[in-house]
């Protein structure tokens, strides 16, 4: 941002010399100094919109978080302090929620990620049909939560499932997908897995294709490995990339909702009959659209942002033991 | 501004048989499930509950595809989203254009204070604002309307910061000066000098846009009901719940909410993967 400040600064002369001829219009040496309404008039449209249904919700879910409001009357709202959180600690529900959350993150996270980081190596090279496997790539990202959903829960059925029937052509018993705790949460992981690995290989894609080519020449020239190149030339120039999709992918593994909704078709809110693979969204919609408590669907949603800050606070921590810190000069060109 | 060209970038290493066979399982992979969707959508649950499950298409696609779009309502669903997800596309370019100008080329007060806050909020999940959310629309007397969705979404960080870093490059600051020294107002400006340079980045916003909105699940489903004016996702969430017991006219239905997107994503393809992998790159990743 500083570059572009110091860009636009540059042309104006410190002593501006009057051309002969016309004046120059005074708008144009005095924009600069004087007060001109038009970039909160540009702003507007963007900022009240903000304000009324992005940072107005925000701040009023912490107030709900401190009410019991029930969806019966949303009108009535009861001060009961922090009596919603203390709640929430004594819930075995949501532990069991916040343990699924997290287990079912990282069955999707981390595959999701390695296979994205694989199919983008593959497309990384001249190929025939490059445009066609793209799409292809982004075709799982273009179907919707529920029509995946839906047919995951099919293909998983426990009695005629396609899934069981392919374990049992190559000789296994068939496995509880439905019910099973593991399994279940394998299934509604697979789910994301299959939506987002193409999306996230794109962006891996469009990050190596920034990499400088010569650096591999280079490095080629040393005598460095196919693999030695992917470690010490692709990942560290992957760095922004791997950032961004760790980032997205951790977000939207705290908000996992729509997966484990469907794929309980008929239990719906509680993610399985057992509550297998109840997340914290789904807890959260439960509680308040369900249970009808919308006070305590807002402290889920303040302990969800939590979450998130701790997660990420870890991962700044483990940087900062473990690895060295970057340098800084680079960024200036 | 001319991005080089992919072959520029692309390794000169030539693709092997291997890597055919890879892409190609990666492929298969990918679309399967859609396939399988057409199949069981063309069958009777009947012959979906048999071993084996059928692999080819039946005769019954016609059937099942009527019967969703009557029984479980999914054409007047597809058509409240096609307005909701064409209102919110719109509306987001439109928003995002004329902020990200002022945020690219502009100097006001507060102004990173401004952005470092439409930034943080990328952050935060969604879920964090539904309960307010909710009553709003509840007094307001919104719920079941298709306003309740699509105003919320008109609010694009994203679509904020990606037309920021697009017009920061694509337009000349010289440009603007010109154009101020001719004596152009804002309005005038914005029309002839801004908007041609942001054309390209708000297509490819319009359509990421678009397929964000089609495919919106947590604040539908929780704002429209299957009985008012549901968009497919919510249509489809009733499907799922065993509304219409039929397994494979449930997957006509998730066909049917899929297919339109799918043909946008055949048609515009290219241009979807190269917003897809330039909106990270640079919205993002390299900010």
């Amino acid at each position: 941002m500083t570059e572009t400040r110091a860009a636009t600064e540059a042309p104006a002369p410190a002593n501006p010399v009057r051309p002969a001829g016309p004046l120059p219009p005074a708008r144009a040496t005095r924009a600069r100094t004087r007060f001109s309404p038009a970039p909160y008039l540009l702003l507007a449209p963007f900022l009240l919109l903000f304000a009324a249904f992005g940072l107005f919700p925000l701040l009023a879910t912490a107030w709900a978080s401190l009410h019991r409001v029930e969806l019966t009357a949303p009108g009535q709202a009861e001060w009961v302090g922090l009596r919603n959180y203390s709640r929430l600690l004594d819930d075995a529900f949501f532990w069991n929620a916040l343990l699924n959350t997290v287990t079912i993150g990282v069955l999707a996270t981390v595959p999701q990620l390695l296979l994205a980081l694989g199919v983008a190596q593959l497309l990384d090279v001249r190929l025939r049909a490059r445009g066609v496997f793209r799409v292809v790539a982004l075709a799982p990202y273009a179907t919707s939560v529920a029509a995946a959903t839906l047919v995951f829960a099919l293909f998983f059925g426990r009695d005629h499932g396609m899934a069981n029937w392919l374990l049992g052509t190559v000789g296994f018993g068939p496995v509880d997908w439905q019910n099973g705790p593991w399994a279940s949460r394998l299934a509604v992981a697979s789910i994301v897995v299959w939506r987002w690995t193409g999306y996230n290989a794109l962006i891996y894609l469009a990050a190596m294709q920034t990499v400088p080519r010569e650096l591999y020449e280079a490095a080629a020239l040393d005598g460095a490995s196919r693999w030695r190149q992917f470690l010490h030339v692709t990942l560290p120039g992957l760095r922004p990339a791997l950032a961004f999709t760790g980032l997205v992918s951790t977000i939207g593994a705290v908000q996992l909702f729509g997966e484990p909704l469907l794929y309980g078709s008929g239990a719906g809110a509680s993610g399985g009959a057992d509550h297998q693979f109840q997340t914290l969204g789904l807890y959260l919609y439960e509680q308040g659209w369900v249970n009808l408590h919308l006070g305590r669907a807002a402290a889920i949603a303040w302990a969800m942002l939590l979450i998130l800050v701790v997660a990420f606070a870890l991962v700044r921590l483990l940087r900062l033991l473990l690895l060295p810190r970057p340098k800084r000069s680079g960024r200036a060109a | 501004m001319r991005t080089p060209t992919r072959a520029a970038g692309t390794s000169t290493r030539r693709a092997g048989w291997g890597t055919y066979t890879l892409l190609a399982l990666f492929s298969l992979v990918s679309l399967f499930p859609l396939l399988w969707t057409a199949v069981a959508a063309s069958r009777t649950s009947t012959r979906l509950a048999a071993t084996p499950p059928p692999f080819r298409l039946g005769r019954n696609l016609p059937r099942n595809l009527t019967i969703a779009w009557t029984d479980a309502r999914l054409g007047e669903a597809l058509a409240n989203t096609a307005l909701v997800a064409g209102a919110v596309a719109a509306g987001t370019v439109a928003f995002s254009t004329l902020a990200g100008f002022a945020f690219a080329k502009l100097r006001f007060r507060f102004k990173s204070a401004l952005l470092l806050l439409v930034a943080g909020t990328m952050l935060i999940p969604p879920q964090l604002g539904v309960v307010p959310l909710y009553l709003l629309i509840a007094r307001l007397r919104w719920t079941d309307e298709l306003q309740a969705v699509v105003l919320p979404s008109l609010v694009s960080a994203f679509g904020v910061f990606f037309m920021r870093q697009h017009l920061q490059r694509a337009l000349p600051s010289e440009l603007l000066e010109a154009a101020r020294v001719d004596g152009a107002g804002t309005v005038r400006t914005l029309w002839h000098v801004v908007l041609p340079a942001a054309r390209p980045a708000m297509a490819v916003l319009a359509m990421l846009s678009f397929v964000a909105a089609w495919n919106d699940f947590f604040w539908p489903v929780l704002a429209l009901t299957q009985t008012g004016n549901p968009t497919v996702q919510v249509a489809l969430t009733g499907l799922g719940r065993g509304y219409v017991p039929d397994q494979s006219v449930v997957m006509a239905g998730a066909l049917l909410g899929t297919l339109p997107l799918l043909v946008v994503l055949a048609v515009f393809g290219r241009h979807i993967v190269g917003g897809v992998m330039r909106g990270a790159v640079k919205g993002w990743v390299k900010g």
